[in-house]
């Protein structure tokens, strides 16, 4: 598909879903729901509240934090493993295995070992966020072309130069589609870090607003959420594919 | 057994021996965490007396249900959109970026519409599954091959014994990758629901154990649940494996 029917193909697909959401709030009413409309101007509401800013800025610290540490702590240990064919095979089945359990529970541990706060958020989300990254990183220093290594090595390059000027750029495109995702994990991770036992950011705000029945709330931290995370992954996406494209 | 498996294990052992002899030390205190050893016979013990039962059987239940749901819905509807063209490329850019959307936000909306029971659970682990199965029926189905069809419609079989004998045999590796991902986005969905706001569950007693400061219960329900899904998870990943390979894929 190309740029333009790619683009028509998603403004379809969000009146669809403004559509479907709509015609829910018609069946399901003022109770549980809020329509798209009212939604969108209570957001716009809350984001004028002064109370409202530290629970973003909270979420959005906790989340850089988490990123950088998810992205350093990845490629480390991507650029480590991929280069060392044994170390690699040893570890990366105990990283997918970590990525498909529920790291929920394992949210309780990471609370006593940090504490109570945002420390423990960090952990939380760089805990989702470093294995999609690692184990992309893995697969795409793998495949890099033998020969650029095998030139690497003819030019007596030392590993630091080779990791920055042969291995890092060869492997860019596949990287970055680890580093997508793991922008995504992160956040997730980081919103249900904030969502058990917190009480400052965006996740605790929701729920929050449970035990008060706050329908405004919960629908307009849900919006945009959702309308953060979906917009940058679709950002992220295309400059994903254009990266391919160029190889 | 393989060199590496040799290695795995021993680096695994070497780990847990260290955390052992750390928690033995005291460099990690007790109230952080016991020594592995101690989980190891508190989840024996746990298992034994039958004490969380219920809230194991709750938690499975509960799983293979929006598993079973997941499964279902998500093979028919990628049957659907594979045979609509333009349906199918209107979701494209839904599917791409699902994955990215915070599911477990859903939650508390989902407590307000159907109130705090398994339904809510169970409809947030099966919106993190059902997406996984339809994307990989798709890509089943797209690599079915052509010539199989055309031998099926050369013998004249009708589209049911086309389905059973030719389109279903040939998708099912890529189905079994879908599955792999439902089962286990099923108990993440389940356990961090029931994590973060239920009132049963495996994953209510390790909050509310974490809230009692009682590790004797939390460490080795959080041993539970990785020993489970660490084994299911191993389990299909080998099936897949084993198919792959006998048709050459892999």
């Amino acid at each position: 598909m190309n740029g333009t029917g790619r683009w028509q193909g998603t403004l379809i697909l969000i009146v669809a879903l403004i559509v479907l959401w709509q015609i829910l709030y018609w069946i399901v009413g003022d109770i549980a729901l809020r329509s798209p409309w009212q939604t969108l101007s209570f957001t716009v509401k809350l984001l004028q509240k002064p109370s409202f800013w530290p629970h973003l800025i909270e979420t959005g610290k906790a989340f850089a934090a988490a990123l950088f540490f998810a992205v350093a702590l990845g490629l480390a240990i991507g650029m480590t493993l991929g280069l060392k064919r044994i170390a690699g095979d040893v570890f990366e089945p105990m990283l997918v295995a970590l990525y498909s359990i529920p790291k929920v529970t394992l949210y309780p541990i990471l609370l006593l070992t940090f504490g109570l706060g945002i420390s423990a958020k960090i952990a939380f989300g760089a805990l989702h966020g470093f294995i999609p990254v690692s184990l992309f990183t893995i697969n795409a220093v793998r495949n890099v072309r033998p020969i650029f290594l095998k030139t690497g090595r003819v030019l007596r390059l030392n590993r630091f130069t080779m990791i920055t000027r042969i291995v890092f750029p060869a492997a860019m495109p596949e990287i970055f589609s680890g580093l997508r995702i793991g922008f995504s994990l992160t956040m997730i991770g980081t919103v249900l870090g904030e969502m058990f036992a917190s009480q400052k950011g965006l996740g605790y705000l929701l729920m929050n607003a449970i035990g008060l029945h706050n329908v405004d709330i919960i629908m307009a931290i849900t919006f945009m959420l959702v309308v953060f995370a979906a917009s940058m992954s679709g950002l992220l996406l295309a400059i994903d594919r254009r990266l391919h494209r160029r190889v | 057994m393989k060199r590496t498996g040799i290695l795995r294990i021993l680096v695994i052992a070497g780990l847990i021996g260290l955390l052992e002899v750390l928690c033995r030390v005291g460099v990690i205190d007790n109230f952080t965490m016991p020594p592995p050893s101690r989980i190891a016979y508190d989840l024996w013990r746990i298992l034994i007396t039958g004490k969380f039962n219920a809230a194991i059987a709750k938690t499975f239940s509960n799983a293979a249900l929006a598993f079973v749901l997941a499964v279902t819905i998500g093979i028919a509807a990628g049957v659907i959109i594979h045979a609509m063209r333009p349906l199918r490329e209107a979701l494209d850019p839904f599917f791409a970026t699902y994955y990215a959307i915070p599911v477990l936000a859903f939650y508390p909306l989902l407590i307000i519409l159907f109130g705090l029971g398994d339904a809510p659970k169970i409809i947030i682990a099966f919106m993190l599954g059902v997406v996984a199965i339809i994307v990989n029926t798709l890509n089943g189905l797209d690599r079915v091959p052509r010539v199989l069809l055309k031998t099926a419609r050369m013998a004249r079989l009708n589209p049911i014994a086309t389905a059973i004998k030719i389109t279903l045999p040939s998708a099912t590796p890529y189905l079994l990758t879908g599955i792999k991902f439902a089962v286990a986005y099923s108990l993440i969905g389940i356990i961090g629901s029931e994590f973060v706001m239920s009132t049963n569950g495996i994953g209510f007693e390790i909050a509310f154990a974490y809230n009692n400061f009682d590790n004797a219960t939390m460490y080795p329900l959080i041993l539970l649940v990785m020993i489970v899904s660490i084994s299911i998870n191993t389990g299909l990943g080998l099936w897949e494996k084993m198919l792959l390979s006998r048709r050459g894929l892999r």
